[in-house]
């Protein structure tokens, strides 16, 4: 197919050998730019993300806060309303019908694993040492499939018996506990002790610092919330679904649901903002590969005016010469694209194997998923055949006599 | 009882009827440099057409090749008027009707002699058969191009592209053949070579010819020339013929 097309264009673009060179070089520059720009900020971004939602859920329920309603007097001539209203001090409370949320959540497609929880603030005491704690009352099987507390732990092993826990590596660092080691708990008017059974690295250091995770039953007693859970965690399958599923939930029943987008806002800012960095960074690089292929090939035009005007003489219909040039973009834009994403992979290598943090692994793990490259390389394609669509129209246009009078 | 049927004589190759070409037409500055032309050329028949420079005879070699309109006028190909065509149909008019041969040869430089003359094939048909590659290689070792056919026109002598341009006009046996200055850019000895095989082409392939040319000499060996002078027709006849 185009056999004609095919080989005028091909020869048309080795003839000019330099100015190919340097048009497909400059090509894949471009593309392996925005390859490995991708794939950087890609992996990341999906770094900073797993180690956000390492330690938290996508989706949390809780009840809604204590509001106070203002003072209404019955409506009547001269009577005042009272408007100013103390905010009420919001205090642990569980969420109603709790045991039967959980199968239904759990039966949402959207959702993956559903964990109760009871969270509270306390003091962890060490003889003469107390901390302030984040007491976290779980069932360690279903938390496991929230956060992955088992491949968290630097140290025991994970067991959620009663009077056991789990608590943040700084904490026992703070408190001069190791595994094995009883720590007072204090939360209210209730005081309880544990035995640490597992430290864990939950990659935040704050966290390191105040958490403690109790059974759900130890922690429901230390609040005074028998049979209670003061959250629902939720992982889900698709953690960008989290806002719509958490608006979801809110119209539908009568509880708070926050996202982790909610939770954190600024982080999704700030990956939002690098992504519209990123993309305009993508945008320019192409646009200047547009141009490139485009100027080189409007100056093709100019030099091969005779030999267009020959081929319109010989019998070459304006739209053989359309095609003939929009194939040379295809071609250098194809060429540039594989040669590109070639590029993108060594650069990736180096950024891996020589960009290393300071425990001299690297900063994180960044890959060229085959999709990515091979949706650049369709990309680069495609705007080489734009790039070629206005010096293709033009030569298609030159009039064939005054061409070879030149 | 009907009556005997008369034989109808065959249409001529072309004809062109009261050709008139205007340059910046309806501009302040227009001019007409083809005043209504007519002639015909038949099958097999190599004509001359000379004149002064600016006489027009580019601007009518344009017109009959159907790289340029005329203004007025009427000119059919094998009988089919093809004033009016739209640009694809007057294309394909040419491809299967004309071959050109210019002045300056006019190869393309990128390709080898042999891909020159196989370029109309593949340009018609979007591929080379063997039969089309073996013609194109039985043409250029008849006009000599046997052991040259793989180089690129910068490696060929003027004489021997000019031979090639004739072997690629002619390799898909058009009826006629526009020949623009064939010799213009050749010494005397290449020059007549150039002259000769065409004459041997026509004379094989019974091709029409129409050659313009400004040396006399090549002019008194075609069978008929045409004279133009500042856009009129003034002599169309035998090479030493009376004027019109």
């Amino acid at each position: 197919m185009l056999g004609f097309e095919r080989r005028v264009a091909t020869r048309f673009l080795r003839e000019g050998r330099m100015q190919t060179v340097l048009i497909i070089v400059g090509v894949a520059a471009g593309v392996a730019v925005v390859a490995y720009i991708s794939a950087l900020i890609t992996g990341l971004q999906r770094n900073t993300i797993e180690k956000t939602l390492g330690a938290q859920a996508h989706l949390t329920l809780s009840p809604r806060d204590d509001v106070v309603l203002a003072a209404r007097a019955p409506a009547s001539a001269g009577a005042s309303e009272l408007v100013q209203t103390q905010p009420r001090a919001q205090r642990p409370r569980s969420i109603g019908n709790w045991r039967l949320l959980v199968p239904l959540l759990e039966a949402m497609p959207e959702v993956a694993a559903v964990s109760p929880m009871v969270s509270a603030a306390g003091l962890a005491v060490r003889g003469e040492a107390s901390k302030a704690i984040a007491l976290v009352g779980v069932d360690l099987d279903r938390y496991d499939r929230i956060v992955s507390l088992r491949s968290k732990v630097v140290d025991g092993t994970a067991r959620l018996g009663p009077g056991e826990g789990i608590i943040g590596r700084d904490l026992a660092e703070d408190l001069g506990v190791r595994v094995g080691d009883r720590v007072g708990i204090v939360t209210g008017g209730v005081n309880d002790s544990l035995r640490v059974t597992a430290l864990v690295d939950l990659g935040v250091r704050e966290l390191n610092r105040r958490t403690v995770i109790v059974p759900l039953r130890t922690a429901q007693s230390l609040v005074g919330l028998p049979g209670g859970a003061t959250g629902l965690d939720l992982t889900l399958v698709d953690i960008w679904s989290a806002q719509t599923l958490a608006d979801d939930l809110a119209a539908r029943w009568p509880y708070k649901a926050e996202s982790w987008q909610q939770a954190n806002a600024q982080l999704v800012a700030a990956l939002n903002a690098q992504s519209v960095s990123t993309a305009v960074i993508r945008g320019v690089v192409m646009i200047v590969v547009v141009l490139g292929i485009a100027s080189v090939l409007v100056v093709s035009v100019v030099q091969k005016r005779r030999e267009i005007g020959i081929l319109r003489a010989m019998g070459a219909t304006q739209g053989q010469v359309l095609r003939i040039f929009l194939l040379q973009g295809a071609i250098v834009g194809a060429l540039g694209s594989a040669l590109g994403v070639l590029l993108a992979v060594v650069l990736i290598w180096t950024f891996t194997h020589f960009v290393l943090g300071s425990d001299g692994l690297p900063l994180f793990n960044i890959t060229l998923a085959p999709a990515l490259a091979l949706r650049v390389a369709a990309i680069a394609t495609v705007c080489g055949v734009l790039a070629a669509v206005a010096p293709a129209r033009r030569a298609a246009k030159l009039d064939p006599a005054q061409a070879i009078r030149m | 009882m009907s009556a005997p049927a008369v034989a109808t004589p065959p249409a001529p190759l072309i004809e062109l009827d009261g050709i008139r070409k205007s340059y910046n037409v309806g501009m302040p500055n227009e001019a007409e440099v083809l005043h209504g032309l007519s002639f015909s050329i038949g099958h097999g028949e190599f004509a001359a057409l000379i004149g002064p420079s600016g006489s027009g005879k580019s601007t009518l070699l344009n017109i009959v090749g159907l790289l340029e309109r005329m203004t007025a006028g009427s000119y059919r190909i094998e009988g089919d008027e093809v004033n009016g065509l739209d640009d694809t149909a007057l294309t394909l008019r040419r491809r299967t009707t004309l071959g050109f041969v210019f002045q300056f040869h006019h190869l393309l430089p990128a390709f080898s002699a042999l891909e020159n003359v196989t370029l109309p094939a593949l340009m018609r048909e979007g591929r080379i058969t063997p039969a089309r590659r073996e013609r194109a290689r039985a043409v250029l070792a008849a006009i000599g191009l046997g052991d040259s056919m793989d180089k690129r026109p910068g490696e060929l002598s003027g004489g021997m592209q000019q031979r090639v341009a004739i072997a690629r006009a002619l390799v898909l046996e058009p009826p006629l053949v526009l020949a623009d200055e064939p010799t213009g850019n050749l010494d005397t000895a290449s020059s007549d070579e150039v002259f000769a095989l065409m004459r041997r082409m026509h004379a094989e392939l019974n091709t029409s010819f129409l050659v313009v040319t400004h040396d006399p000499r090549l002019a008194a060996r075609c069978d008929r020339v045409l004279e133009l002078v500042d856009g009129r027709l003034v002599h169309d006849g035998a090479a030493a013929g009376p004027a019109l």
